[in-house]
């Protein structure tokens, strides 16, 4: 059989629509093969997977608090993909702009400290974006890839990270856990739905889709960055310049990022500890291709992920589903999405004369 | 008694999406004839060929070999039965020697191989150093390698594709001369061209394309320009009146001792270029690509910044070390060659390409677009240029190579500048296009505009400019009034025989 894939004139909306559900049905396909073949009651799994997240009032704020972060640090990495600059390095920013956020209630420990929570977010975006920015330097200055520079500044905030936590920044009364003290009151983020853990880092996020939209979509500077990323010739041509545009998007990202971390530690864990680290930053990554890289598909995005992380954990518990098999599952989604997104360009086409 | 036909094709039809590039397709190629396949951009010649060499396959139609029906599922099978091709666009590397490039398609040792390729070399005309790296070859001598790793494989049918396009006027002549001697050994040639005279001078059978069909079947040498222009075109070749000229003005683009080091190993470096283009004047820029055009176009336009800033003089400012942006404010704008990914981007909308370099037209208020302004731009530029188009959120890339052009050319001239340059400005367009843009330039020239066209094409060239510089090897000729130069005086400075 002869099946060719022919590039099509003009993207297909359609197509745009429907890669994203057809590799989740993929994933899914796939996952009841390899739940079987471990010995897993796949059906169980799946379930517990896919729908518990949404069956409780409890679990589907839970899925809300971690879409916060994966929204937030989505819509800034989306904006760099766009422009062709991969930073990859936002669990880096992530943690350094926790610990900036951090630095506020560990030396104000009894919250005496005018502003704390406005200085704590302002000071984890400042951080995350400054960390980002080494990579914009090294990128525009030496012709370093901001690939490899964003991935190893990762490794280096984590180092950072846990010298403070077993260091200078260690709780004298924590029994030698490395983590800081509790914060005090003033420096956590107020709670948006009685009851639940889901605080108003949610807010953050949505207006971040909000801005995200206005400028890629109705900004020159997002068309600036959006023609880099489409022909960068092009933008060589038009005049926009190339260094400022890279500076821009790591900057995005960064802050992004940056904001996401500040918000984790004044938001669920009330202190900065090693588990602060917990990959949000590459998932986010996940999420914005998953999303089209369009701010309102990454809105969608962020939230099945979301759902799966806290259905990977329901499935861990009741179906026994080993702690990797969720990442196997991410992981899948991703690859079949890259392929589902093929048709968005190209259209298959199986050759006339065999059905003759 | 007619020769027997060694290559027929009957009926062949091949279509591509919506488009039918090849319909109903009869031609036979006879040993020892020079058959020219004759049609201009967009009839359907390189689809012909690509069938012939077995790059596609017909959806319809047989064609034969020997009167055996075969069947061409890859090159390889064409090259087993005897067909050879040159591509219009060449595929060697330049990093290997000519041996090594010959090797890589032709069995044998290199030794042998590089004696053969001297031998071929000396009987047909078509001397060239076996173990010359391929970067320092000029583009005839390139053309010979090709031609030679054709012959090495013994074929009894060469396919050249618009062989003549990339070669200076004298080089035409050698190759003609190879040609002829090819043809008394008994080789049948299909020589694919759209420059009637050319045909008319070497080939012995013509088949005439348009829109994908055939329209004549004629030998070339009974007919003239004429009635093989309306066998391709279906009309007249379109003559342009030279329109009323203005007297030139000032002074609105100079390039002084323009110098420029090579940015990789296979650019050109240029060598104190001079030149002065005033209003209403337009300046053509001849000489075959590679020899710094894209350099030259690049430093005028700003995306290369020049050494110093005096090197380039635009509106009687120093320009040189300005990016693009800040010489289009100035009163500049530029049409490039590469129409998809410079000129355009083809994955955005016309409407959105408006904006890549007509933003400054009041498209932007405090940085967010206008999309009604945006909108009705870009509907002005498609009627105003003849954009064939179903609309204008079509993106870009879905339009022809033609009717992009006329979009770019269009938006750059409604950006009303004092100076553009335009490089290659009718490459791949259709005759008709082609001819419109031309009367555009002449038009612009005669409201007071200063305009410079980079071109391969030397009859364009004479169309309509005032003045002529060759551009060689990074070396920029004095400059030649049109009027009084010859074809063959701009040739020699191609080939650098003229100083």
């Amino acid at each position: 059989m002869k099946v060719r894939l022919v590039r099509r004139d003009i993207a297909s909306r359609y197509a745009m629509l429907a890669a994203p559900v057809l590799a989740l049905i993929l994933t899914c396909l796939t996952s009841l093969i390899l739940f079987a073949a471990l010995g897993i009651p796949a059906g169980e799994a799946l379930y517990a997977l896919l729908l518990r997240p949404f069956l409780s009032w409890y679990s589907f704020s839970e899925v809300l608090l971690k879409t916060a972060p994966l929204l937030l640090i989505a819509q800034g990495l989306a904006i760099g993909f766009r422009a062709n600059v991969f930073n990859i390095g936002a669990e880096g920013q992530f943690i350094i702009g926790a610990i900036c956020a951090s630095a506020f209630p560990v030396y104000f420990p009894n919250g005496d400290f005018p502003m704390m929570l406005p200085a704590m977010i302002i000071f984890g975006a400042i951080g995350g974006m400054v960390y980002a920015l080494i990579a914009a330097g090294l990128r525009t200055r030496f012709g370093a890839s901001e690939i490899l520079v964003t991935l190893m500044l990762t490794l280096i905030a984590i180092q950072i990270l846990n010298y403070l936590l077993l260091g200078p920044w260690k709780d004298p009364r924590g029994f030698n856990f490395p983590q800081t003290v509790m914060f005090p009151f003033n420096a956590l983020l107020p709670i948006l739905i009685e009851g639940t853990r889901t605080n108003i880092s949610l807010i953050f996020a949505l207006v971040a889709s909000v801005l995200a939209y206005l400028m890629m979509q109705h900004h020159f500077g997002g068309y600036q960055l959006r023609t880099a990323g489409l022909a960068p010739r092009a933008a060589l041509y038009a005049g926009f310049s190339t260094p400022r545009l890279i500076w821009l998007s790591l900057a995005i990202g960064g802050l992004a990022a940056g904001i996401a971390g500040a918000s984790e530690v004044a938001g669920p864990l009330g202190q900065l500890q090693r588990s602060v680290a917990t990959g949000y930053g590459y998932a986010a990554i996940i999420v914005a291709y998953l999303g089209g890289l369009n701010p309102i598909g990454i809105i969608v995005s962020s939230f099945l992920i979301s759902a799966l992380y806290i259905g990977g954990d329901s499935a861990t518990v009741s179906a026994g589903l080993p702690v990797a098999a969720v990442d196997v599952f991410q992981g899948m989604l991703l690859g079949f999405y890259l392929l589902t997104f093929t048709l968005i360009r190209y259209r298959v086409e199986i050759d006339r004369w065999m059905e003759a | 008694m007619r020769k027997p036909a060694l290559l027929t094709l009957s009926g062949v039809s091949k279509r591509y999406g919506k488009i039918q590039a090849n319909k109903q397709i009869d031609l036979s190629v006879k040993l020892g004839s020079i058959h020219a396949v004759l049609g201009e951009n967009g009839a359907g010649k390189s689809t012909l060929m690509k069938l012939i060499y077995g790059v596609e396959q017909p959806d319809e139609g047989t064609i034969a070999w020997n009167g055996t029906p075969v069947s061409l599922s890859r090159p390889s099978d064409a090259q087993a039965l005897g067909i050879g091709m040159v591509f219009q666009h060449f595929s060697l590397f330049e990093t290997l020697s000519v041996v090594q490039n010959v090797s890589l398609l032709v069995p044998g040792k290199s030794a042998d191989l590089a004696g053969k390729i001297t031998e071929l070399g000396a009987q047909f005309g078509l001397t060239v150093d076996p173990q010359a790296m391929v970067h320092t070859l000029s583009v005839g001598e390139r053309q010979r390698v090709e031609i030679i790793r054709c012959l090495l494989l013994n074929p009894k049918v060469l396919i050249l594709d618009e062989p003549t396009s990339v070669l200076p006027p004298q080089s035409v002549r050698m190759l003609f001369e190879t040609l002829k001697r090819l043809q008394s050994n008994g080789m049948a040639i299909l020589f694919i061209s759209h420059k009637l005279e050319e045909i008319r001078e070497l080939c012995d059978e013509a088949t005439i394309l348009r829109n994908g069909e055939v329209t004549g079947r004629v030998d070339p040498r009974e007919h003239d320009a004429h009635s093989l222009a309306q066998m391709m075109i279906g009309r007249d070749m379109p003559h342009l009146s030279p329109g009323t000229h203005a007297t030139p003005g000032e002074v609105r683009l100079a390039l002084k001792d323009l110098s420029h080091p090579r940015a990789t190993r296979f650019g050109t470096s240029l060598e104190n270029l001079n030149l002065s283009l005033r209003s209403g004047e337009i300046i053509g820029i001849a000489g075959i690509s590679g020899n710094g055009q894209q350099e030259l176009a690049a430093l005028i336009s700003g995306e290369t910044a020049a050494q110093d800033a005096g090197m380039v003089e635009i509106m009687g400012r120093p320009a040189g070390h300005l990016g693009p942006l800040e010489r289009r404010n100035l009163g500049f704008s530029f049409v490039p060659e590469e129409r998809r990914g410079r000129g355009s981007v083809p994955e955005m909308t016309l409407s959105d390409n408006s904006l890549l370099t007509a933003h400054s037209r009041g498209m932007l208020r405090g940085g967010f677009i206008r999309r009604q302004i945006e909108r009705s731009f870009t509907r002005d530029c498609i009627e105003a240029f003849d954009v064939r188009t179903p609309g204008i959120d079509v993106e870009a890339g879905a339009l022809s190579g033609g009717n992009l052009q006329k979009f770019i050319l269009g938006r750059e001239i409604m950006l009303a500048p004092d100076v553009m340059l335009v490089a290659q400005p009718t490459w791949g367009v259709d005759i008709g296009a082609a001819t419109a843009i031309r009367l555009r330039l002449l038009k612009m020239r005669d409201q007071g505009a200063a305009i410079l066209v980079i071109s391969e094409e030397l009859e364009e060239l004479f169309e309509i400019c005032d003045t002529l510089h060759v551009l060689r090897a990074g070396h920029l000729s004095p400059p030649l009034p049109a009027a009084q130069t010859s074809a063959k005086d701009v040739g020699a400075y191609m080939i650098g025989a003229a100083a």
